[in-house]
């Protein structure tokens, strides 16, 4: 037997960086490449699509491009204690970046992973566009520079060891933080690390280790976090102990983003146990405590008049008609039958488990603040701006975030905060309330998405999609204050052209539909929006497969071979393959259940999720107290190919939080505004996947890829959304036209709006276990 | 303000706050035992999730006034002198703590501390009705994660549930 498959090219270009001058060894890359575009395989005798604007370059394209030009400012230090140091210039927010960064140090340095300390670096605006976490980008983005940074150190430890074991270099190896000679002889990084000092910079010439005889990259590692937050020693915002910093939290208007007229009880409430400031800022009026127990006391007792928000009376209905009235007109289609779809995606939280929160000090014309942040640096300009100080006087420290979905993107607590110690002198610790995190918190905007697309035979001759949406907030830039100001032009002039070019880079349709478009207009600045895990791409996907779904049962096909057979991008066909065989799609089901398929390409990987639906009366009707239970998704495969896997088991885990979020996106999760307030004051009002939601079977398959590595953390959701919608399709034989499905039902009593915050309760005695 | 006397993870305390101000802050913003996570402060996401004489509670919902100086706290950092010193794992930690890092349960980690509490106390209670962890018991879990690590944590309190 012959083969032809030879051993595949390696890359085995050199990089250039450099030794900076210091005590010990730091090494930093230097580079100014960029991944290149997807390429689309058309598939055979169906009438292709032309390549879409995110197939040639897309929001990981740009990240990264603008990322290369400071990638050399990206340091690898060793240390005298033979460890490596590193600080991420990125928030870990449980997406696992510091575990990955982590590994590929250990990887080039030829030290075991938990000799690599990974911390977050502070704001550092030098960095300008190398300092934004989101779009999934950190992998793609940080791959070949944190690889060429510790390779630079690599190299300056091997130089060192071969002064002191009077040896060559190049007969020298590495062995888990030794260097050994060929006589045995060996010498530990550490000892290295300051003879390989050098005095000043030196440009260093690098060539990376052949990615086929990684060791460490591609095979699954536990989080370097893990034992600290199985502990509780793990840190977030709330836990961290600085001096004088107490617990801080605000009285919020009972509409949305209103404001404060005036205080009517200030001093009566300063006197309360444990309350030591009270002061009104722009937001609201905030109380700092003892404790925060005693800043709810006092929240609920504060009597303040407020101006309405900008929604004052308005319902979902009402923001739905304005989304309705900027509608465009679809464009028109090759003559053929046609199938229409008009879908509306209604207004859904990305609150964290970790509320909204920061630690600021601001005193003697400076301020010192711990949040966190996907952006430090535009958080630093505005800050800076609130204040009235230099920016330079603001420093901005990264912590890990309890979850971010897309909120941490922005910085309200963290300039809310400085405000605060601002107005009364002293350091806060503020904290949102759960109530206010969910209501005023950040929000994936209400939305629809009008689809038509037109058929003959079997062959799709086109499919327009006109996405209609309340406002996305990119007025996070691309992380530096600069373009996050370009982005706040008055009256959305700035941010609305922002969402087209996110638009157009994150959105493709996958398949040979002949005449495909896809459009974006937004209108209303009026909401606090954000990306939440993913920006468009859920909803857009999800129209788009309920489609497909359609055409495939108009044309006789099965919603599988369908897809297979106009699929035009070759690795979504084998994920799509591999998903069906796992999921064994077409088997038997009772009535009531059913399969659907959901696939998705972004991030520079492809996602393809089958999801088996129980929507039999009984199980649709099971009871849980204070609960939203209905249809169970009893089965998800989820199938990815996301490049290089750098951490499998890091990807497992994304891709099991994206099934989650997809099914809630799909059947449980959303906000309903009335009379100008969200209701949603808890997690028993906002129904995100619970464990009697959550599929008993999941399963999760990472392909092997000979591409460079993608992004992970939102690479599921669209997939995932889109499976569980089109699984509910047909177990019910009726296309659902809204998300989620559930959303008409109000399925909880909701708090009051005044005051903003419920008061914690008292009978915990009574429910022990 | 009152004095309160408990004990937290094996040591007796006593702190200067009035009675009715929850036991979640007096350990967090008095005693600095930060373990027990805050999520919504109304008994909801079970984020605090610990234990009172070696059963679950919600310290967001109990007034410290209610504590008596021999009620027994065990938060996530006193976890592991709960198991013996035989059953405790390669970290040194209790079976639950050890199934969770063996699984890398963790995402963010913010509602972790809870789910581990949570999942002992489960373990121990279906062990007193002479029965082990079914489906059911892991469908009726309330703490929540809004990384969705569910399934992990299920694998983790069958695995910690043959380790204790």
């Amino acid at each position: 037997m012959t083969t032809t498959d030879g051993p595949r090219t390696v890359n085995r270009r050199k990089f250039m960086g450099y030794l900076l001058g210091g005590a010990t060894v730091v090494a930093a890359a230097d580079l100014g490449m960029f991944g290149r575009g997807a390429t689309a395989d058309a598939a055979p005798g169906e009438l292709p699509t032309l390549p879409q604007p995110a197939e040639i370059a897309d929001l990981s394209d740009l990240l990264t491009l603008a990322a290369a030009p400071t990638s050399q400012l990206i340091t690898v230090t060793i240390n005298d204690d033979g460890t490596a140091s590193f600080a991420l210039p990125r928030a870990e927010v449980g997406q696992g970046i510091t575990t990955a960064a982590a590994m590929l140090i250990a990887e080039e340095l030829d030290l075991p992973v938990d000799k690599v300390h990974v911390t977050l670096a502070p704001g550092r605006p030098e960095l300008l566009f190398n300092q934004i976490t989101g779009g999934s980008n950190t992998m793609h983005a940080m791959y070949t520079p944190i690889r060429v940074a510790a390779a630079i150190a690599k190299g300056a430890l091997l130089q060192a060891a071969a002064t002191l074991l009077g040896d060559s270099a190049n007969k020298l190896t590495s062995h888990l933080g030794h260097i050994v000679a060929p006589d045995g002889r060996r010498v530990d990084y550490g000892k290295l690390s300051a003879l390989a000092a050098k005095e000043q910079p030196e440009a260093v010439e690098v060539a990376l280790k052949d990615e086929n005889s990684h060791a460490v990259v591609g095979t699954p590692v536990n989080r370097i976090d893990a034992l600290d937050a199985v502990t509780g020693a793990k840190q977030f915002a709330t836990d961290l102990d600085v001096t004088a910093a107490l617990p801080t939290m605000v009285c919020r208007a009972p509409t949305l983003n209103g404001t404060p007229k005036a205080v009517h009880n200030a001093d009566r409430v300063r006197e309360m146990p444990g309350v030591t400031h009270v002061a009104t800022i722009p937001t609201g009026v905030a109380v700092r405590a003892s404790t925060f127990g005693q800043c709810i006391d006092a929240v609920r007792t504060l009597e303040v008049s407020w101006n309405d928000g900008p929604v004052a009376g308005m319902s979902d209905e009402d923001a739905l008609a304005g989304v309705r009235s900027a509608e465009a007109p679809i464009p028109a289609l090759p003559v053929g039958e046609t199938v229409s779809g008009d879908f509306t995606f209604w207004f859904r939280s990305n609150s964290a488990m970790d509320t909204n929160s920061a630690v600021a000090d601001v005193r003697h014309g400076s301020a010192q603040i711990w949040a966190s942040l996907k952006n430090p640096n535009v958080a630093q300009g505005l800050i800076a701006e609130a204040l009235g100080i230099p920016q330079a006087a603001v420093t901005v420290n990264v912590v890990q975030g309890g979850g971010s979905f897309g909120r941490r993107l922005f910085s309200d607590p963290a300039i809310e905060a400085a405000r605060i110690s601002k107005a009364m002198g002293v350091p806060v610790k503020l904290m949102w309330h759960r109530a206010d995190d969910a209501r005023v918190g950040r929000t994936h905007p209400l939305a629809t998405s009008r689809i038509r697309a037109c058929y003959s035979g079997d062959t799709v001759l086109g499919l327009q999609q006109a996405h209609t949406s309340v406002e996305t907030d990119f007025r996070h830039g691309l992380g530096d204050i600069i373009t996050a100001k370009a982005a706040d032009l008055p009256g959305g002039l700035g941010n609305l052209p922002f969402s087209q070019v996110i638009f157009q880079l994150t959105t493709i349709l996958p398949y040979d539909f002949g005449a495909v478009g896809q459009s974006l207009a937004e209108t209303d600045t009026r909401f606090n929006t954000s990306s939440m895990r993913n920006i468009y791409s859920p909803d857009v996907r999800t129209a788009n497969e309920l489609i497909v779904d359609q055409l495939a049962q108009r044309t006789g096909s099965d919603p599988l071979e369908f897809r297979l057979s106009h699929l035009r991008n070759g690795r979504l066909r084998s994920a799509l393959e591999t998903a069906a065989e796992k999921a064994e799609w077409g088997k038997e089901l009772p009535e009531g259940m059913a399969q659907g398929i959901g696939v998705h390409v972004e991030y520079k990987g492809v996602t393809a999720c089958i999801m088996e639906i129980d929507c039999r009366p009984e199980t649709v009707g099971r009871k849980v107290r204070n609960a939203v239970t209905g249809p169970r998704v009893t089965k998800a495969t989820m199938v990815i190919d996301c490049g290089k896997a750098i951490n499998p088991r890091g990807i497992e885990a994304q891709m099991q939080g994206c099934v989650n979020d997809g099914i809630a996106m799909t059947l449980t999760s959303s906000l309903h505004l009335r009379d100008g307030h969200f209701q949603e004051a808890s997690w028993d009002n906002y129904f995100y996947t619970r464990q009697w939601n959550t599929p008993p079977e999941l399963e999760v398959v990472v392909l092997d890829s000979t591409e460079p590595p993608g992004g992970v953390g939102e690479a599921g959701v669209a997939a995932a959304a889109a499976a569980a919608a089109c699984a509910y399709a047909r177990a019910t034989g009726t296309m659902p036209t809204e998300f989620p499905i559930n959303h008409q039902t109000l399925s909880f009593d909701p708090k009051p709006h005044a005051p903003p915050v419920p008061q914690s309760p008292t009978d915990g005695l009574d429910h022990t276990y | 303000m009152s004095e309160q006397t408990f004990v937290v993870n094996g040591e007796r305390v006593t702190v200067d706050v009035s009675g009715d101000v929850r036991v979640l802050w007096v350990l967090r913003d008095l005693l600095g035992v930060t373990g027990p996570k805050y999520g919504c402060g109304i008994n909801v996401c079970k984020a605090c999730t610990s234990h009172i004489n070696g059963k679950a509670f919600n310290p967001c919902a109990v007034p410290v006034g209610e504590l008596s100086a021999d009620d027994e706290v065990t938060t996530i950092e006193g976890l592991p002198a709960q198991a013996a010193e035989e059953s405790r794992g390669q970290h040194g930690l209790h079976p639950m703590q050890e199934a969770w890092l063996e699984r890398d349960v963790v995402q963010c980690g913010y509602c972790q501390p809870g789910q581990i509490m949570a999942a002992v106390a489960l373990v121990r209670k279906v062990r007193d009705e002479g029965r082990t962890v079914t489906e059911a018991d892991l469908d009726g879990i309330r703490n929540i994660c809004r990384c969705g690590t569910y399934t992990r944590i299920r694998e983790a309190i069958r695995d910690g549930e043959t380790r204790m």
